[in-house]
């Protein structure tokens, strides 16, 4: 079941490689997309009353943390792959892609979503490492797909910034696999997640220190953290929209799983303190960085980027504190803003579409030229500023409560003082960009096909927020592996 | 293979790898830098096969010529062909310039002695005692992609980082897992293509292409 997973993206990657590019391929993406959804659905069934699935003769390890993990990814891939086909007609009508430029980009899409799908799946801290390093090898030319000056300019900087902070991963691993041959951990591969889990007690405080320190750093940068998260807003707002809404959407939270997963080795050999500090840290200071960038903002996708990197921060916030409530919130806060930020870019996709700027002065009065595309962006910026009843509201609460529970109430205060800054921001942003009195004639409708997902990704959003089911029962078995 | 022999044998291939980094550094021409990256490459390659004759691991033989081939033959000959498109390229003005890239990079590699004391106090062993020499790599590879000003310098302090780590998984723990080893060479290796494509297309974009150019994207 699990090689199957893995094997709907990659045979459909081929199909792309192989037959030449038509328009009716580009759902070819969606329905693989879709079909890793419900696998990942019945994945989850099973990994919620067993402690884990395997597959691939042991290569692959599916608990109730990586089902969900699986099941994320399927909900934003279907958003954005379904928009994917938009993008490339539009990019091909208007003469800037090639039909060869389209294959290589499904070819690209479907690729992306196997290494994010082997990363979540690996049962090898290894394997989790080279899947993470083979999605920026995919998605650097995605980043730079549009070919302008700018896009190529991102992607250098993408993958220079990014495979530097992999390197710091990796040695963090090696380390890892130090301690562990050290404490006499031999069995069939001292690098399997479970094995290193049993024996994290016996494993030597001083390395583990160094390599936990390196992998928040190193997987860090991937997710967006501070300090290393200055490729992050070049990378979002030059990449297509279906490529930033999955980046931003899905990738940061992959990266931070696997920071989560290590975070699990780290407190059974140095207690709960080490990473709580280092997550701390690191949390806060994205914050800071966020909302001190968004303050001047005038790309409204930069902008939607540097509201992603304050996101982060708030999860490896919640990840510090640690109960099996604030892991809950943290998994959930993550579907959450994927659906919220996946359905902002692909409408932010759409705006540069048909307004052809990304400044927000040169948009103005969208929801009165735009009703439909103007009300989607402005529900899903109040889903991002944690208004009920989307679900940001009650997983941001829960993790603030569960920090003032470990004595992180000063954290958790910081923390929400810069989310009033960001606030204040994103509202005066929001307003002009939004309202304002626009021409009569100018008044454009939304296509359907366009309005259906991004309408569906924020009533989903509502959907998790106010009801516990389906997700009540999968969310807590997930919580219990990782919490303390 | 003797104690003493094999003893010698490893710090003098671990001294290459310190030594090409440190090289990377001094030359100015991007060619030389390619070279010494080159160097680098079969320093590392050594540093495996001596580890496998001296344990009778005949996979770290393997992994030894999987070195060899991905980093002292096939990264350097992508980086060569990238230098001539642009010949006779040279980093004619170094953020740092070169006397005091060198000083710096004798201070890191005592910060790397210092920085690694609770890792080699883990591994008592001849190996254990170079391992800082690996993380000294990693830091003059950080050390060139920040002062240096050319794409292929720059991808060549990447890949000095790299190497360092690379260096570091020999020494401590005689390489991770061939699995492991296997996917992050291939990584490697297409990083590095994706980087050459890339340069090349940035070059055809604005003429000769220096990392100064990179500065439409700000806030």
């Amino acid at each position: 079941m699990l090689t199957l997973l893995l094997a709907i993206p990659a045979l459909c990657a081929v199909v792309y490689a192989v037959v030449p590019w038509r328009r009716a391929l580009g759902w070819l993406g969606t329905a693989a997309a879709a079909a890793v959804l419900v696998l990942g659905v019945v994945v989850s069934v099973g990994a919620v009353n067993r402690p884990a699935v395997t597959g691939l003769s042991g290569v692959l390890r599916a608990d109730a943390l990586s089902a969900f993990m699986v099941v994320v990814i399927g909900v934003i891939a279907v958003l954005a792959t379904w928009q994917s086909v938009r993008y490339l007609d539009h990019e091909i009508a208007r003469g800037a892609s090639t039909r060869r430029h389209a294959s290589v980009y499904g070819l690209l899409v479907q690729g992306f979503l196997a290494t994010m799908l082997l990363a979540v799946l690996a049962a090898n801290l290894g394997v989790l490492w080279i899947a993470v390093e083979a999605t920026t090898v995919v998605t650097t030319f995605l980043v730079g797909h549009r070919r302008t000056r700018t896009a190529l300019e991102a992607s250098w900087k993408y993958i220079v910034i990014c495979s530097v902070g992999i390197a710091l991963a990796f040695l963090g691993t090696v380390l890892v696999y130090l301690a562990a041959l050290h404490s006499g951990v031999h069995g069939q591969n001292p690098l399997n997640w479970t094995t290193l889990v049993q024996e994290s007690h016996r494993l030597n405080p001083g390395v583990m220190r160094l390599a936990f320190s390196l992998l928040v750093l190193g997987y860090g940068t991937k997710v967006g953290l501070a300090p290393m998260h200055s490729w992050l807003p070049d990378a979002h707002s030059q990449a297509p929209a279906p490529v930033s809404a999955l980046m931003s959407g899905v990738l940061l939270s992959v990266a931070f799983y696997a920071v989560l997963r290590f975070k699990v080795i780290a407190d059974g050999a140095l207690g709960p303190d080490f990473a709580r500090t280092l997550l701390v840290v690191v949390g806060l200071l994205s914050l800071v960085v966020a909302a001190s960038l968004l303050l001047t903002q005038h790309d409204y996708k930069r902008m939607l980027a540097y509201s992603s990197m304050e996101h982060m921060g708030l999860i490896a916030l919640g990840a510090a504190a640690g109960t099996p409530l604030a892991i809950a919130a943290v998994l959930l806060h993550i579907l959450g803003h994927g659906l919220a930020k996946g359905v902002l870019f692909l409408a932010s996709g759409e705006v540069l579409l048909t307004e052809g700027t990304s400044e927000i002065d040169r948009v103005p009065a969208l929801l009165s030229r735009r009703p439909v595309l103007g009300g989607i962006f402005g529900f899903g910026l109040l889903a991002l500023l944690g208004f009920p009843p989307f679900s940001l509201f009650v997983t941001e609460l829960n993790m603030a409560r569960a920090e003032f529970q470990v004595g992180l109430g000063w954290a958790a205060a910081l923390s929400i003082l810069c989310m009033a800054v960001i606030f204040a921001a994103l509202v005066s942003h929001g307003r002009r960009l939004l309202l304002g009195r626009g021409e009569k004639e100018q008044r454009q409708s939304t296509a359907r096909l366009v309005a259906i997902p991004l309408i569906g990704g924020l009533a989903g959003c509502v959907f998790i927020g106010i009801s516990a089911w389906p997700l009540a029962t999968l969310l807590s078995a997930a919580a219990r592996i990782v919490a303390l | 293979m003797t104690g003493s022999f094999y003893a010698s044998a490893l710090e003098i291939a671990v001294s290459v790898v310190l030594l090409a980094a440190m090289v990377t550094l001094w030359r100015r021409s991007v060619r030389a830098i390619v070279r010494s990256l080159a160097v680098q490459g079969f320093g590392l390659a050594t540093v495996a096969a001596v580890l496998g004759f001296h344990l009778g691991d005949p996979g770290l033989l393997v992994v030894a010529a999987l070195v060899l081939g991905a980093k002292a033959v096939v990264i350097p000959y992508l980086l060569t062909r990238l230098v001539r498109v642009d010949p006779g390229s040279r980093e004619t003005q170094p953020l740092v310039n070169v006397p005091a890239s060198l000083v710096a990079a004798g201070a890191l590699t005592f910060l790397a002695f210092a920085a690694t004391r609770s890792v080699t106090a883990v591994v008592p062993s001849i190996a254990g005692r170079l391992i800082p020499v690996g993380l000294a790599s990693m830091l003059v590879g950080f050390f060139a992609m920040f002062t240096r000003r050319k794409a292929v310098s720059q991808i060549v302090g990447l890949l000095l980082v790299d190497n360092g780590v690379a260096l570091v998984a020999f020494l401590a723990t005689s390489g991770v897992p061939l699995l492991v080893e296997l996917g992050a060479s291939l990584d490697v290796v297409l990083a590095v293509v994706v980087l050459q494509v890339l340069a090349v297309q940035l070059r055809t974009r604005l003429g000769a292409f220096d990392l100064d150019q990179l500065t439409e994207l700000h806030d």
